[in-house]
């Protein structure tokens, strides 16, 4: 079956803009504008970028104890997840592999979970089978934009003074050139920003109020690619999938204490043996040494020749004006500075295990 | 100086027996900002339609073909220090190779400049 390539509200905009269109996950998306991926990129970092993320899905779980329900999904502490704060998490199967990750806020009277685009229609399944008494809607009417860098609260703070009192991780309803939108300090750049979620009749409206500011300009999927790849964020059906564990992905850090030790979620077997003992296979960042670009797939090898494992994400880092690449490699080759040999093209390229994340992240806590 | 162009959005002079050899314009804006040129070296004997290199952009990994039978005389070294070069002068400094040709008649089989604007509409 193939699906008409689906738009979102701001496909118009992203014409306007002279944006290069591509298909993405059935969607058809900016993957750069005129200023190209290095441009965009380098705006992101030094000022602020407006990505429209759109295409991921917005769902609204209403119900009682939405949060202790979803504890039944995912190792995250959701049941505790206080009023207007979000939580990175993610969905395990019963082999403690990954089915799809996300962020879910509680927004009071509801929870907003926003999953990946090219899961929403396996993840709003799976939670309307097995989140009983929980009512799950899909939004169909709201556009998702973020607006990333370190002016990102300079641009967004002058439509919306509210947006300046919020921390990292911490959402709030609040008005955006008279529209009511939801609006959350958090994104997927390593740097600090919002992910805003406008009522679809409003996005290019709302759009253009930051793009009004000089220090905000439009950035697509390429520039998001490298900026999260230099940030050593997991990209879903990249670095984590079904069959890679939380604990193998080195997301250690999203399961919360209590429920590494209470369990309780699918898969707990398998993720609470790892985290005692450890596991055969680790995600680690990975530094060539020469320019050439580890692409996914390649091989790493040790320096004696042994298979250690593959890179999953690997590009060109244009704040670390290199190639940078994560991949899983043999735990016990998976410290940082362990010199091994990536395999582009039949030669084997030196390289090092380097800690994550590649540029330092600039979330305001 | 005549200039011929492939399929593959070569572009190839010739001087003598000496051909040199680029991406093109066209070529270059597809690509988006190059990052990394992967080049043989001097003595390498190249097969019309075979390998020759491989151009990495931020996006993506693009192989470059022969468009002619040959040998490397001369490799733009340049390119390693400055890949992005391949984005702002393809077709001027940013040439990838000087080849020795060996079958001169198989510039026969390239376009002219109005044989490739048709190519790329």
């Amino acid at each position: 079956m193939t699906d008409a390539p689906k738009r979102t509200p701001l496909y118009d905009l992203h014409v306007e803009l002279g944006g290069k269109i591509v298909d993405f996950a059935g969607w058809e998306m900016p993957v750069q504008y005129p200023m190209g991926i290095m441009g965009e990129h380098k705006q992101c970092r030094e000022k602020a970028a407006l990505f429209d993320v759109s295409h991921m899905g917005q769902v609204i779980l209403r119900g009682d104890n939405v949060g202790e329900k979803l504890e039944t999904l995912c190792p995250q502490a959701f049941a505790t997840l206080k009023e207007g704060k979000a939580r990175y998490g993610f969905f395990t199967n019963d082999d403690g592999g990954i089915m799809d990750d996300l962020i879910v806020s509680n927004a009071g009277d509801h929870y907003f979970v926003v999953v990946n685009a090219a899961l929403r229609h396996q993840d709003i399944p799976h939670m309307q089978a097995n989140l009983d008494g929980i009512e799950v809607t899909e939004i169909f009417d709201r556009a998702l934009v973020a607006v990333q860098g370190p002016k990102a609260e300079d641009v967004v703070g002058e439509l919306c003074p509210a947006a300046r009192d919020l921390k990292f991780m911490e959402t709030a309803i609040a008005d955006i050139g008279g529209v009511e939108c939801r609006i959350s300090r958090l994104g997927y750049t390593g740097e600090d920003g919002y992910e805003i979620s406008i009522p679809e009749a409003d996005a290019i409206r709302v759009s253009k109020l930051f793009l009004a500011h000089d220090d905000c300009e439009p950035a697509g999927l390429g520039a998001r690619d490298s900026l999260r790849l230099e940030a050593g964020l997991c990209l879903y059906g990249n670095d984590i999938d079904q069959s890679t564990s939380p604990i193998e992905a080195s997301l250690n850090w999203a399961i919360q204490k209590r429920r590494r030790e209470e369990g309780g979620f699918p898969g707990a077997a398998r993720i609470q043996k790892e985290l005692a003992e450890g596991t055969a296979k680790k995600l680690v960042g990975i530094k060539p040494e020469g320019r050439a670009p580890a692409r996914q797939g390649v091989e790493v090898q040790s320096e004696g020749g042994d298979t250690l494992g593959a890179i999953t994400s690997g590009s060109f880092g244009p704040t670390v004006g290199g190639p940078v690449a994560m991949g899983y490699v043999a735990a016990d080759h998976s410290a940082a500075g362990t010199k091994v040999n990536l395999i582009i093209r039949g030669k084997a390229q030196p390289a090092e295990i380097v800690a994550l994340p590649f540029v330092t992240q600039n979330y305001k806590r | 100086m005549a200039t011929y162009y492939s399929e593959d959005h070569e572009w190839i002079t010739v001087e003598g027996d000496v051909a040199t050899l680029g991406i093109t314009q066209h070529a270059a804006d597809q690509l988006g900002e190059v990052v990394f040129v992967e080049q043989r070296e001097t003595g390498d004997e190249f097969e019309k339609g075979g390998e020759i290199g491989v151009i990495e952009s931020v996006k993506a990994a693009s192989e470059i073909y022969a468009p002619l039978d040959g040998e490397v005389v001369e490799v733009n070294e340049t390119l390693a220090d400055n890949p992005g070069a391949l984005n702002e002068s393809p077709e001027g400094d940013a040439w990838i190779y000087k080849i020795k040709l060996s079958d001169a008649s198989q510039l026969d089989d390239l376009m002219d400049l109005d044989g490739y604007k048709a190519l790329i509409g």
